[in-house]
């Protein structure tokens, strides 16, 4: 017996034409282990399919020039005062295109939210092992976009040349000058001329933010994707049926499909949320930039806020040798901290099997208890890295909460070396004793079970 | 990934379901490969609620967006929509679609056709007898190609020439102007207040450009010794531009009541380096690895600020060699 | 958990240190209600005022002035001349009387009476020739736009380009949320504690007004994009970032996924 199919049909179709349906086949039924922080790396996932399409509408009003010009739109308190064209049409893209700020403000919170959905991710995969072998690359990958995504959203805050974006420029166009040797003449590569450069720059910039740094994203996305669906993902040993050998996981098609989709609409619900009703970088609050303004608590978005703690942590300490300047202080906190952060980052997987000497495969993750070297290291390099980044907001802390601005600075000083350290100890006594807590736990069990199985068999089974 | 490509699957098959004809049959009694799910009425109500809802939130947006309504109101219709879509999907794949744990093996790995992958390049190369020579002669290529491509890409900015680092409008007797290209008198700088100044006929978007002008007590100077004349009057000119990071020093910390408050001082905004205009820019606290360069003065037979020379040191952020040099 | 009771403790650790002192009572001469509001001046001065200032508001040098009420020794700077505007502006912004010489005056509730601010400002303004008198308390016609363009030039490098205050080494710049114009017209004049001032040649007449048409505007900005935050940028954003947003977006992931069963 068989019967007409409208679905049949089509698909015989498909295979005859393009041979697709083994794939489709084996697509539909790949197989997702089932934990809800698997959705993480999702998450940062959908904030980028989120940018790119807000991205799109912004890059049809937005004016990447530098040229002076005089503003007469729709915003009050700045008709009259002189511009560049790129900050006056991010105004108008606010004020005068329809939609236009929601657009604007969801993309900017998406960026947000990308990078902090980034790091949770890589909070997960570092915390519970899952960039062990055969999975480094896929790791190695992630952490290359993480980096890409902090420049990226960089060069979207300075696009604008507002105020804050003109600030953020500046430092940066100091760190650049700050590599040691190169860093006079890489500066003015990039910028053309002494800062604030040609302005070809501002074009450099807007391609780079709208073409290059998306495509590389999308293209290490790609990567990543592939190595995953290849590799498959790891598991939590969760089912009985678990284990290096064995996935159990739920099928793409349909039980995760509906999960997947569903979230990828919440994400874009959550940034459209915050986009429509709380204000992100009021731009034209403040004001267009020059050379020669500078207002009080510019800070850059909160992904780069360890960096502006790097560099105000930093004693002013530039190494000389005679009259010739070797490395400018910036370079302490502008790039060899964050070097450091994403070298280690970068090699942690094969740093980790020095020194356990571990190289089998693996596809069940620990719990971070298991692994208490490496939980204690990831918490107290994390901790160093929070610790700089909470430095960053010292100044404000002066003002909310009236703590004097040098103490503080002292204060952080010694705390981001000796707490890190202490916690170091903490966190793997903490770990070693929740296993020994564990295996004393197992062992009672084991001898309750033996005295039930030591009894008469009548006896055993009243117990169950 | 795997995902995308299934929903895409599933769409496209939909649609083509439309367009197609052919034959397809499907035997009834095959066996089933997607485990039984019973009905839950009460979910596929609700899912299909919450699309309506999103249908009637997403045209809603629509009609906002007709009536220039608020940011507030577009992004809460939108938002509505997609959240009820979102929640629709969830509802369906958790209640009414079949979710079912399955186990598989995970995938190994094949060293066998790693091994075959290393053999077929390797025999490919049998007939070489100069392997080293043409593998060198291929690196040059490709490393002189890729030279080749990246030329262009010096253009962008002077590579080799640190000089324009150096430069800087000010020459001896160029007048000091404000933000709005008026002259700067002498006698219109007073103590405790301070001013934005630029060179008269320049760019004020050079580094070297803006200048921050304050007036102390003479008596209250401790400018370095070769600095003698620099300050007629006690008014300092100091290059507004932060040594550390570039930012304007856009704070001047100036004490009404000198006993017991702290010293006059300029203060950057962005890393807060302090620098002390009685001794000539010195740093006193903060990330700044240079003092803040200083500028000659002399006042003009007209009243007005000129410039006496040029800065005690390159402006702006430090680079290597930025010690080298004066500033020209 | 245990890095923010850390830092909550680090914090805790550094707080009370620098605390300002309290501000001493006031004290109100018995039978100050009666008289001229010059006498009245004349006797809350020397209640209140005369340990830093001087018994005739000609100023006390460190070291050299009497034990007060607090048992500190006053200093304080010469009030010949002042005029009115400045006693007007440290009485009502609540900065006098301070607790101890030498602390950065801090925004307070007025701690005298309306009329007893009157009476010590017609003292004080009395103590020297001329001085310049009370500013207009309107808004006035001032130019948003220019007082922008004016502020981001003098102010916004400590008040922040919104007005929300600062940081200057080894002071605070104050917010400027609840100064009012008369307030700020003052201020400007007078370059309290650590600021700078500004006579009429600095910043004139009109450019004052636009000053106080865009600190108006400023307390109360156009927030078009909804909820303001605070108008100081990146760090209530990256506050929102990671406690709405990422707690949002986890407790999604939470519901839509599965809890480990273990």
């Amino acid at each position: 017996m068989t019967h007409r199919d409208g679905l049949a049909d089509p698909v015989r179709f498909v295979e005859d034409r393009t041979g697709a349906a083994p794939l489709l086949r084996k697509g539909l039924r790949y197989l997702f282990p089932d934990h809800w922080s698997f959705l993480l790396g999702e998450v940062a996932l959908y904030c980028f399919v989120v940018l790119i399409a807000t991205g799109i509408y912004l890059a049809l009003f937005f004016e990447p020039s530098t040229a002076d010009t005089v503003y007469h739109g729709a915003y009050a308190p700045l008709r009259g005062t002189h511009m560049s064209e790129a900050y006056k049409s991010a105004v108008d893209l606010s004020f005068g295109v329809k939609s236009g700020l929601l657009l604007r403000q969801t993309h900017h919170w998406a960026a947000d939210l990308f990078v902090a959905a980034i790091v949770v991710h890589l909070l997960r995969v570092f915390f519970t092992g899952a960039f062990r072998r055969p999975r480094e690359l896929t790791y190695v990958i992630g952490v290359l976009m993480l980096i890409v995504a902090l420049l990226e959203g960089y060069l979207g805050y300075s696009l604008v040349d507002d105020l804050l974006s003109g600030m953020g420029l500046a430092i940066g166009y100091g760190v650049a000058e700050s590599i040691p040797l190169i860093g006079g003449n890489f500066a003015q590569l990039i910028w053309g001329a002494p800062y604030p450069g040609t302005g070809a720059f501002e074009s450099r910039m807007y391609i780079a933010h709208v073409l290059l740094f998306p495509g590389l994203l999308a293209v290490l996305i790609g990567g990543h994707l592939a190595l995953i669906a290849s590799r498959h993902h790891t598991q939590f040993k969760a089912d009985r049926r678990a284990s290096e050998g064995t996935l159990v996981g739920v099928p793409a098609f349909p039980g995760q499909a509906g999960r997947s989709v569903g979230l990828l609409f919440v994400v874009a619900a959550v940034l459209v949320a915050l986009g429509g009703l709380i204000q992100i970088n009021p731009i034209w609050q403040w004001g267009p930039y020059e050379l020669a303004l500078g207002t009080n608590g510019a800070q850059p978005d909160w992904y780069l806020g360890w960096l502006i703690g790097a560099l105000r942590l930093m004693p002013g300490f530039d190494v000389t040798i005679g009259s010739f300047t070797l490395i400018p202080g910036p370079f302490w906190g502008g790039i060899l901290f964050p070097g450091i952060v994403f070298v280690v980052l970068l090699a942690f997987p094969w740093l980790e099997r020095r020194v356990t000497g571990d190289r089998r495969r693996h596809n069940v993750l620990q719990r971070p208890r298991e692994a208490p070297g490496r939980t204690a290291f990831g918490a107290a390099f994390a901790v160093w890295v929070f610790l700089i980044f909470v430095a960053g907001s010292a100044d404000r802390m002066t003002v909310f909460l009236g703590l004097p601005y040098v103490s503080q600075v002292w204060f952080y000083r010694v705390l981001v070396w000796v707490l890190p350290v202490v916690l170091f100890f903490v966190v793997r006594r903490w770990c070693t004793a929740l296993l020994r807590a564990e295996a004393i736990e197992a062992l009672q069990h084991e001898a309750e079970e033996e005295a039930v199985i030591s009894r008469p068999a009548g006896a055993a089974s009243q117990v169950r | 990934m795997n995902l995308l490509r299934a929903l895409a699957g599933w769409v496209m098959l939909r649609l083509l379901a439309r367009f197609s004809r052919g034959s397809g049959r499907l035997p009834e009694d095959r066996p089933r490969i997607v485990a039984p799910q019973p009905p839950h009425p009460r979910a596929e109500g609700l899912a299909v609620g919450l699309l309506l809802l999103a249908a009637v939130s997403g045209v809603l947006f629509v009609v906002l967006y007709a009536l220039e309504a608020s940011t507030q109101l577009l992004g809460l219709a939108l938002a509505g929509a997609l959240l009820a879509i979102g929640v629709a999907l969830v509802v369906l794949a958790k209640r009414v679609l079949p979710t079912e744990q399955l186990a598989e093996p995970f995938p190994e790995p094949d060293p066998e056709q790693a091994d075959e992958v290393a053999q077929i390049v390797r025999e490919s190369g049998d007939g070489l007898t100069r392997k080293k020579l043409l593998l060198a002669a291929g690196g040059a290529a490709g490393c002189a190609l890729g030279a080749a491509a990246v030329a262009p890409a010096l253009s962008l900015g002077p590579l080799l020439d640190t000089d324009p680092l150096y430069k800087t409008p000010w020459r001896r007797g160029v007048r000091l102007v404000d933000a709005h290209n008026e002259p700067v008198r002498a006698d219109d700088i007073e103590p405790a207040a301070f001013y934005t100044a630029f060179p008269e006929g320049a760019s004020k978007e050079l580094l070297g450009a803006p200048l921050v002008v304050v007036r102390l007590a003479a008596a209250d100077l401790r400018l370095p010794r070769e600095r003698v004349g620099w300050a007629p009057g006690g008014i300092l000119a100091f290059s507004k531009i932060c040594t550390h990071a570039g930012c304007a020093v856009a704070l001047y910390r100036s004490p009404l009541y000198d006993p017991t408050e702290p010293d006059p001082a300029l203060v950057c905004p962005c890393h807060y380096s302090t620098f002390n205009p009685a001794t000539g820019g010195e740093v006193i606290f903060g990330p700044a690895g240079r003092p803040l360069p200083q500028l000659p003065l002399m006042i003009g037979r007209d009243g007005v600020l000129r410039s006496a020379g040029d800065f005690s040191g390159p402006v702006g952020p430090s680079w290597s060699g930025v010690r080298s040099r004066r500033p020209t | 958990m245990r890095r923010r009771l850390a830092i909550l403790a680090g914090l805790l650790v550094l707080a009370p240190a620098p605390a300002a002192a309290d501000p001493p009572p006031i004290v109100r001469p018995i039978g100050s209600e009666q008289g001229t509001p010059q006498q009245r001046g004349s006797e809350l001065f020397a209640a209140n005022c005369a340990t830093c200032h001087g018994s005739r508001g000609e100023g006390v040098k460190p070291g050299r002035g009497a034990l007060g009420a607090t048992g500190v020794a006053g200093a304080g700077p010469s009030l010949l001349g002042v005029g009115a505007l400045a006693p007007d502006f440290y009485l009502t912004t609540g900065y006098m009387p301070l607790g101890r010489p030498g602390d950065q005056p801090v925004r307070a509730r007025q701690r005298f009476h309306a009329d007893e601010v009157r009476a010590l400002t017609t003292y004080v303004a009395s103590l020297g020739r001329g001085g310049p008198a009370i500013p207009p308390s309107a808004v006035g016609e001032g130019n948003v736009a220019r007082g922008l363009e004016s502020f981001s030039q003098h102010c916004a490098g400590c008040h922040q380009v919104v007005g929300q205050g600062g940081v200057v080494t080894g002071a605070k710049a104050p917010p400027l949320q609840h100064a009012t114009p008369r307030q700020v017209r003052e201020a400007v004049r007078i370059g309290p504690y650590v600021m700078p001032r500004f006579s009429t040649r600095a910043i004139s007449a009109a450019e004052l007004d636009d000053l106080v048409a865009y600190v108006h505007d400023a307390q109360a900005p156009k927030d078009a994009g909804g909820w303001g935050i605070n108008h100081i940028g990146p760090f209530p954003e990256g506050i929102v970032t990671w406690l709405m947003g990422m707690v949002v977006l986890v407790a999604s992931c939470v519901l839509i996924g599965s809890r480990l069963r273990s």
